[in-house]
């Protein structure tokens, strides 16, 4: 059914009363998915928000009858395109696949067949369903849906592969590959995430225009922000059912339910600085007021001497010269960078990918040898020197990665990863259990996790132990890259508050690199700006935000703020 | 790209290059008097200056060294002194049937596991397991122990094919079987295990999203991704098939270099072992440069390496 | 060549690495699963189980068997199984299950010789290809390239030519040409390991190189090993029946398991059990190792680096 042909009709594209979705013996019995009711019109968009196992991905894909094998589906009533979808037969969701319903899907590096071209992806769909014949009429077919996403010169990109296209281009790729013959609705899993934010906008402004000509939109997304962008109408997940649902505006500014109130509480911001996230509550919406009004707990604040613990001057890195062919050109990573930071202080930087702050990272941790330039810890030479010489000092600067379990050997306990960094004047093994369980204690977790491996534990316990390991050397200087980017809301809000309260607790300073502009606002006293390798502007996050000097600031700050709207 | 399809050349011809020299050094590094191990266990009049003269025992090892390989680059594959032929003739005379079998072997062996893979791969655990089980059985039972099996049903006790010779095709199905079997087994579990972690990719759900059947999707695309495993182990694969001929040469009593290689090494014709060796090196060398290449050409991703 | 060795022929023969550019998708919160204790599989216990008689037969024969492999009575030729003899009597009269269960020494030690050869040998040569160094790199892989440039049984079969047959060196020969199986494994395990976050983060706790190197790399390298060492034992005891039947290994009247099946191929005509009760044990024994390495295997999956 085409767009047009539908927009004459007044019923709803989809509509799904009391949908139960379970695998028979998972999850003990009981369903994945429970009693989700919602409806979705032409030009309507839907948002389905939760965190991750929450069943929204579960839910969007049954709209395909793609739930997996063995899925077992009951419902009150499961209408597509007015027909009764649970009397479907393998042939007739096949016939609606690409045709009524196209899904778009995270990460187009991995969802597009990376043997085949942009191009023979999409023209896919329109022979798999025989609806144009000739080449001719396909490869025009296909320019014109490139077109349509915004791709300006379609001949070429055609003919290309999604890993020689930037994640913004390759994006649009796979929505053209799901929109080519023009169903009526989208469904959109996570489409943006992984993508820089400046990019996450073109993205989204290329479904919301479809939207703006009549298609349907099934977003399923854990960015509140985004939904708040694009939604008309939104229903909350939380393990397996809906507990909220509503239009967007109504559901963002006065949440009923007590999950998605304290899941709107624990987003980061400007306004959440100095306050802790994980016990913000949402308090009852007062008439008038601009936003939501939330009730927060104030951190420990945490005092800034003037001491410098990290002096970083002129420092610069370039890749290239050598190699053949495409290699040979040189590329500097980074130019000419300094700061400093001071004892106590939290120093944020934001950049989008190949900025320059992973390399500037790299050499604040001693990785990588800066080309230029100096680093100071501690008012000593850092930089420049052999391992041998820097390893007294190593014990002030720890580090907090981003994908913690990779940073800790395979064959090791949460025992052995917390005291392999432990002082060495070799205590006994019952004094280095002691100090290991006390550093779990500060972190949050419980003494039973001493013996278990780090694989068997969620995200967030993963990240605590790191953080308790990093503890165990009593850092002056505590280096987190993008510690929180991988987690839930609720767990990142809480790893956020222990980082902030061991900080003030400890007086440690602290280098916070994030993507996420939200994160960096709530947590740094400075920002550093860092675009295509260099310092675009640094100072007070405050101030810095507030009046943006740098165009790309402003940009950068631009994307957010259409987002933000809470 | 191009420069990375010189590449491989240029390294597939440094390895036969090394293969070459290395058996070169292991000849000179024997024990005992190198005209000794030539000559193996014969000795007749003449015998002892023709050898000399062929591998030049008189001039400095540098020199000898330049003219083996320049023997070897014309073709010159040296003479066996107990058969006093060329070798080249020898192996002219006998690489057809051993050539038949591989190839037969081979092509019945990449047929059968892409078969039994489109079949299992992805599919009820039943069926794999079962498919797992022929398959372990394929690749433990010594190729040997097939090819007597086969011999005693087949031929003695059901007088189906001969017993024995290279005559027509029937002489060529139970020796081909007995090959093919081992490399089926493992063939098909390298196939299987590389088409399921390929139905795990997200793209494979974008696929099913389009409208595409099962069967479509498997045999068009997915086998696509799956195959490209199977062009790595390509050279591995004729390997083996040379080396598995020798041995199912035996058995059935068939002509073919590997009866030459077993009866010079009984024989101590070191000439004739050496050269067998150094051609089924090189041949294997090249099909898996080729094969490189032909990766090189499937798979985009490599080619901005 | 089993399919571990080929698993790793197609992970390090691919000519360059598939970027992994994706990001690391947002894990799940509760991941609470913990590898239980569970029961082994039925296949693993039979394979325990059959590796014990097999100890049994090697260490203590008399235990099994109160027959003389060696000599026999030849009035009692080729008589079929049956009260007396329980796997028959071959041409000379003697018993084939006593030389069976005598013979698990030979296929068993020889074929654990080679794999140990190979192991150490590869190892080490790993080791030193998957380090830092580009030019020790080139050097350990151009080793592993010729050497595997010559299809398995045919470089056995060079380095008999070469040395002679027997025993000992039936297990050099093996041991010689699996070199690169190992080799390559551990080159790439080593390269990964040494990439590794927990090994290039580790100088932030204050680690030496040497620290590094002993108490993260090595041992992360060398968990896969036991693993690859017992699939691998089967393949190498494949291969020492494969040239003992060939009759390059230990010679007859030594009951080796390949050399009984080449004197029962000559008798195939008239007697089925001197080559079928030899041949099953080769291939019990394989599949026994192959069953119990992959069982370790998948339980070892979840702790690699």
């Amino acid at each position: 059914m085409s767009v047009s042909q539908l927009n004459n009709l007044p019923q709803a594209l989809v509509e799904v009363h009391n949908l139960s979705i379970g695998f028979a013996g998972a999850n003990g019995g009981r369903p994945l998915v429970r009693n989700v009711s919602f409806s979705i019109k032409p030009g309507q968009c839907v948002a389905l928000v939760g965190e991750s196992g929450s069943g929204k991905s579960i839910t969007a894909r049954s709209v395909l009858g793609l739930s997996g094998d063995g899925a077992q589906i009951s419902a009150d009533s499961f209408r597509i395109a007015g027909r009764d979808a649970l009397a479907f037969s393998e042939q007739d969701w096949r016939a609606l696949r690409g045709t009524f319903a196209g899904l778009v899907m995270q990460d187009a590096l991995v969802s597009l067949d990376p043997l085949r071209t942009i191009g023979q992806e999409t023209a896919e769909v329109l022979i798999r369903h025989d609806l144009l014949k000739g080449r001719q009429a396909l490869t025009a077919k296909v320019h014109d849906v490139l077109q349509q996403v915004g791709i300006s010169d379609p001949e070429l990109r055609a003919g290309q592969y999604a890993h020689e296209l930037s994640g913004g281009l390759r994006q649009r790729g796979l929505i053209a590959s799901a929109i080519a013959a023009g169903p009526a609705l989208i469904i959109a899993d996570e489409p943006t995430t992984a993508l820089d934010v400046t990019v996450q906008q073109q993205v989204i402004s290329v479904l919301a225009e479809r939207v703006k000509n009549g298609a349907g939109l099934l977003l399923i997304s854990h960015d509140l922000a985004l939904v708040a962008q694009i939604a008309d109408f939104v229903h909350v997940l939380h393990e397996g059912e809906v507990v909220d649902a509503g239009p967007v505006a109504e559901v963002l500014r006065n949440p009923r339910h007590a999950y998605t109130r304290q899941l709107l509480a624990a987003v980061p911001s400007a306004q959440s600085r100095g306050h802790k996230l994980s016990s913000a509550r949402i308090v009852a919406a007062v008439p008038g007021a601009e936003g939501l009004s939330i009730r927060r707990e104030a951190l420990t604040r945490h005092q800034i001497e003037d001491r410098t613990v990290l002096e970083v001057q002129n420092i610069s890195k370039r890749y290239g010269a050598g190699g053949w062919g495409r290699k040979a050109r040189p590329f500097t990573a980074l130019h000419d960078a300094s700061f400093s930071i001071r004892k106590g202080e939290v120093l944020g930087i934001v950049g989008e990918s190949g900025s320059g702050k992973t390399t500037c990272a790299n050499i604040v941790l001693g990785l990588l040898t800066p080309d230029t330039g100096s680093v100071k810890l501690l008012g000593q030479t850092w930089s420049g020197i052999d391992e041998q010489q820097r390893r007294p000092l190593r014990r002030h600067m720890q580090y907090i990665p981003q994908d913690p379990l990779s940073s800790f050997d395979p064959r090791y306990t949460v025992l052995q990863v917390i005291a392999e960094n432990l002082p060495a004047p070799a205590l006994n093994p019952a004094q280095r259990q002691e100090q290991v369980v006390e550093l779990l204690r500060q972190v949050g977790l419980n003494e039973s996790l001493l013996q278990r491996r780090p694989l068997t534990l969620s995200g967030g316990q993963r990240q605590r132990i790191a953080i308790a390991r990093a503890l165990a050397a009593a850092p002056a200087l505590l280096i987190c890259d993008e510690p929180v980017s991988a987690l839930d809301v609720y767990v990142q809000a809480q790893v956020l508050d222990l980082i902030a309260e061991l900080q003030a607790q400890y007086q440690m300073s602290l280098l916070f690199i994030s993507h996420d502009l939200g994160v960096v606002q709530h947590i740094s006293d400075r920002v550093l700006v860092f675009h295509q390798g260099h310092i675009v502007e640094q100072g007070p996050t405050e101030q810095l935000f507030a009046a943006p000097q740098h165009a790309y600031t402003r940009t950068l700050l631009g994307a957010v703020e259409t987002q933000h709207q809470m | 790209m191009w420069r990375a399809v010189l590449t491989r050349i240029l390294s597939s011809l440094m390895v036969i290059w090394l293969s070459v020299s290395a058996a070169f050094v292991a000849l000179h590094s024997l024990p005992g008097n190198i005209a000794d191990v030539l000559a193996g266990d014969v000795e007749y009049p003449g015998l002892r200056e023709a050898i000399a003269a062929e591998w030049g025992l008189d001039k400095s090892l540098p020199e000898q060294y330049l003219d083996f390989l320049g023997r070897l680059i014309e073709g010159n594959l040296g003479t066996s002194y107990i058969m006093r032929m060329p070798v080249s003739d020898i192996l002219a005379s006998q690489l057809w049937p051993t050539v038949q079998l591989a190839l037969s072997a081979g092509a019945l062996a990449i047929v059968l596991s892409i078969g039994i893979t489109l079949l299992t791969a992805g599919r009820s655990l039943r069926l794999r397991k079962v498919a797992s089980l022929f398959e372990l059985v394929c690749t433990s039972t010594p190729v040997f122990w097939i090819g007597i099996l086969l011999l005693m049903l087949f031929s003695f006790q059901l007088r189906l094919f001969p017993v024995a010779g290279a005559q027509g095709w029937r002489s060529l199905v139970l020796p081909a079987v007995t090959l093919a079997l081992p490399t089926v087994g493992l063939l098909s579990q390298v196939l299987r295990e590389s088409m399921e972690k390929v139905l795990e990719q997200p793209f494979i759900t974008t696929l099913r999203s389009r409208g595409l059947s099962e069967t479509r999707l498997r045999s068009g695309h997915v086998l696509r991704h799956g195959l490209l495993p199977i062009i790595t182990l390509g050279g591995w694969l004729i390997g083996g098939l040379l080396g598995g001929a020798v041995i199912t040469e035996k058995v059935f009593g068939r002509p073919g270099l590997g009866t030459v290689t077993l009866n010079a090494i009984t024989s101590q014709d070191v000439p004739v072992v050496l050269a067998v060796v150094l051609l089924a090196a090189a041949i294997y060398v090249s099909i898996s440069t080729l094969l490189d290449i032909v990766y090189l050409f499937i798979d985009p991703r490599l080619r901005h390496s | 060549m089993t399919l571990s060795s080929a698993r790793s022929t197609v992970r390090s023969a691919r000519p360059s690495e598939i970027p992994a550019e994706h990001p690391t998708p947002v894990p799940p919160e509760n991941l609470a699963w913990y590898p239980a204790r569970q029961p082994l599989p039925l296949g693993v216990k039979l394979s325990l189980g059959f590796l014990l008689v097999l100890l049994v037969a090697l260490a203590v024969p008399q235990l099994l068997t109160s027959y003389d492999p060696l000599s026999g009575d030849i009035s009692q030729s080729l008589q079929a199984p049956g009260a007396a003899h329980w796997f028959g009597t071959d041409r000379l009269g003697r018993d084939v299950f006593a030389r069976v269960i005598h013979g698990a020494r030979y296929s068993l030690l020889i074929g654990i010789a080679g794999m140990l050869i190979s192991l150490v040998l590869g190892v080490v040569l790993g080791i030193i290809a998957g380090m830092k160094n580009r030019w020790l790199d080139e050097i350990a892989s151009r080793i592993f390239d010729v050497l595997s440039a010559f299809p398995g049984v045919l470089l056995a079969l060079l380095v008999i030519a070469l040395i002679g047959p027997g025993m000992i060196n039936v297990a050099i020969a093996i041991g010689i040409a699996g070199i690169p199986k190992f080799g390559r494994m551990v080159r790439s395990q080593t390269q990964l390991v040494r990439k590794a976050d927990y090994v290039t983060h580790a100088s932030f706790y204050g680690k030496s190189r040497a620290q590094i190197f002993y108490k993260h790399l090595l041992p992360n390298v060398m968990v896969a090993i036991p693993i690859l060492a017992t699939i691998d034992i089967g393949s190498s005891i494949m291969a020492v029946s494969g040239l003992s039947f060939l009759g390059l290994g230990p010679q007859p009247p030594t009951p080796e398991w390949g050399v009984m099946l080449a004197e029962g191929r000559d008798v195939l005509r008239t007697a089925w059990w001197p080559s079928v009760f030899p041949g099953a044990a080769i291939t019990l024994t394989v599949i026994a190792f192959s069953l119990i390495g992959s069982h370790v295997q998948r339980r070892f999956e979840g702790r690699q680096p």
